[in-house]
């Protein structure tokens, strides 16, 4: 393949993985924002979106309706695990952490005693390949590509636009004061977190036809949605799609051209200095 | 530390030493190796209790530090064929320097971001360990068995592959490492921690250069990682990746929650009961990570003071 050729390919495959990267750490940045938690268990609700869905396309064989159902499931896992573990701590930063760590595990090593250490994936919905010049492309991972943006643009949508999004914004800013202008503050932390979750899982439900699912998936997605929403500004909503598209450009090109691991230790070492030097993220307010 | 209980509180940890040294003489083989080895990690868990128990300071990458004195003492074990005390001083080397750089950059964050960073620093470590694994042979890792030359004490060979040895030599690194822990914390500079922990802008308020303790807090911690990690590579003789990961990370922070965080003896006693619930679930189920999940989240949901916390609150005080 010519380099032009390597060059359009690895800007394609940084795109979509730019979406789905944005999906994902999407979540993660709304739940810092809003609850000024930190939920460790992120990557397993986008492995819990994957692995659901498989289950779902396998067993009614429409993928469709795993894309629809599967996002629901981890919402409602979500919404559980805020009732029964986060209320009681009452949100505590670091009691959170480690409630959250140990949500990791429970979750990691349900799935594996239920689903199995098999690694499973789905044929695409569709097979359409499109043609370029050098090479031919998949075009569902285009078709991805598109719906990720479309969900970004709703997101922002019901959080630039509507009362949801309006609460949420203001318990972000303040919340004693949200509280004493009637806002539900916990409420709006339940939604936060489930709306959180459903994009973390939704995220994993579209990837599953190109990368299969597996009961260890969690981690990589946790470790790439930090160094997003690192590199986006803690909480900072904007900021993480566009750190989303640089990262996920930057991977691609990467990995094309060189090692994969060598580009992980370099781009994971980067962002550490980048929060080291500036506390809020290239995006971010100074202090988070 | 109140002057009055001093001599209680010398006497508690002394009984508890004397207690693992009539022990390997009473236990299977089995359960000498197992204390053998819950002895260093709880050292392990000691050093780890100093930042977070003791100075407030979250940490997600002590593995780091926990693997680069295992490698610090593997490699030149393995490789140049050096003495166990040489490693040994090695290892703790490694760790240290590591410390004091890794420390200089984290702990200009704080909070949510100390707990980011330390982790994506670890994480970078673990990578590195993979990625040269020419050197270091990555996940599959090497063992020492056969590069351990005997030591002479004088008259005295000592080889390091028997049991009784790799006993007392866990029981002595832990002793030091309680030690340590004892000293420091009942220190002037432990009480400086301590005044972070609870309350670091008035600290710095105080005329305290908050930074520097931070700094001397996480150094000496992650050279205590660094000690357990080489002297449990010496007594377990096998380094790999395995222990770089993020789960060792996590390990020691489960530990001194389940003993108690900011309590002496806290790491020791969250070291042993959560080594053998593992071990016993582990006999039933392979997925014994899940009693780790289970026991984090009642950790903080039911009992978030630990063991030895708990004890403190309703019938000792005075306990450290």
């Amino acid at each position: 393949m010519t380099l032009e050729g390597r060059l359009v390919l690895a800007l394609l495959e940084g795109a979509v993985t730019g979406c789905i990267l944005a999906l994902t750490a999407l979540g993660l940045s709304m739940v810092f924002g809003v609850m000024r938690i930190v939920n460790v268990a992120h990557g397993e609700f986008f492995m819990l979106g994957a692995v659901s869905a498989w289950y779902i396309t396998s067993t009614t064989s429409s993928f469709g309706l795993a894309l629809v159902a599967a996002p629901i499931f981890v919402a409602g896992v979500a919404a559980l695990v805020n009732w029964v573990i986060l209320r009681p701590i009452r949100y505590e930063p670091q009691a959170t952490i480690v409630a959250t760590i140990g949500l990791l595990y429970i979750l990691q090593q349900l799935v594996l005693s239920i689903y199995g250490p098999y690694a499973r994936t789905v044929s695409p919905p569709f097979y359409i390949r499109i043609d370029f010049p050098w090479f031919g492309y998949s075009g569902y991972k285009l078709a991805v590509a598109g719906l990720a943006a479309a969900l970004l643009w709703a997101t922002w949508r019901v959080v630039s636009a509507t009362t949801l999004g309006l609460y949420m914004r203001a318990t972000q800013q303040d919340q004693e004061i949200a509280q004493a202008f009637g806002v539900p503050v916990h409420r709006i932390f339940g939604v936060a977190f489930s709306l959180g979750a459903a994009l973390a899982g939704l995220a994993g439900a579209l990837i599953i036809p190109t990368q299969p699912a597996h009961y260890l998936m969690g981690l990589d997605a946790l470790l790439a949605s930090f160094t997003v929403v690192i590199v986006g500004g803690l909480g900072s909503l904007g900021g993480t799609v566009a750190a989303a598209f640089l990262i996920g450009l930057s991977d691609g090109i990467v990995s094309v051209f060189f090692s994969p691991t060598l580009a992980r230790i370099v781009s994971t070492a980067l962002v550490a200095l980048v929060l080291v030097v500036k506390s809020g993220g290239l995006f971010g307010a100074e202090s988070a | 530390m109140r002057g009055d209980h001093r001599s209680a509180i010398v006497a508690i940890h002394a009984a508890l030493i004397a207690a693992l040294v009539c022990l390997q003489v009473v236990v299977p083989p089995f359960h000498h190796m197992l204390l053998a080895r819950i002895m260093v990690l709880a050292a392990y868990a000691i050093g780890y209790n100093l930042l977070l128990g003791y100075t407030g300071l979250m940490s997600l990458g002590h593995a780091m530090f926990f693997a680069a004195g295992m490698y610090g003492a593997g490699l030149p074990l393995f490789y140049l064929g050096v003495g166990a005390p040489e490693a040994l001083l090695l290892g703790i080397a490694a760790s240290l320097v590591l410390a004091v750089v890794i420390g200089a950059l984290t702990l200009r964050t704080s909070g949510a971001s100390f707990l980011i960073v330390t982790l994506m620093f670890a994480q970078v470590f673990y990578l590195s360990t993979l990625y040269f694994n020419r050197i270091t042979l990555g996940d599959q890792g090497f063992v020492l068995a056969g590069h351990l030359p005997p030591i002479s004490l004088g008259a005295l060979r000592v080889t390091l592959s028997e049991p009784v040895v790799r006993y007392n030599l866990a029981l002595a690194t832990f002793a030091v490492c309680l030690g340590i822990s004892l000293w420091l914390v009942g220190s002037p500079i432990g009480r400086v921690l301590v005044a972070i922990r609870e309350n670091e802008d008035r600290t710095r308020m105080l005329g305290y250069n908050t930074f520097a303790y931070k700094l001397l807090a996480l150094t000496i911690s992650a050279a205590i990682a660094g000690f357990s990690g080489s002297v449990y590579a010496v007594i377990t003789s096998y380094v790999g990746a395995s222990f770089a990961a993020i789960l060792y990370s996590i390990y020691p922070l489960v530990w001194t929650l389940l003993g108690g965080s900011g309590t002496a003896l806290g790491p020791f006693v969250g070291t042993a009961v959560m080594t053998y619930t593992i071990e016993t679930a582990s006999r039933f189920t392979s997925s014994y990570l899940i009693v780790v999940g289970v026991i984090l989240v009642a950790l903080v949901m039911r009992f978030p003071s630990g063991i030895v916390g708990a004890l403190r609150q309703r019938w000792v005080p005075w306990l450290p």
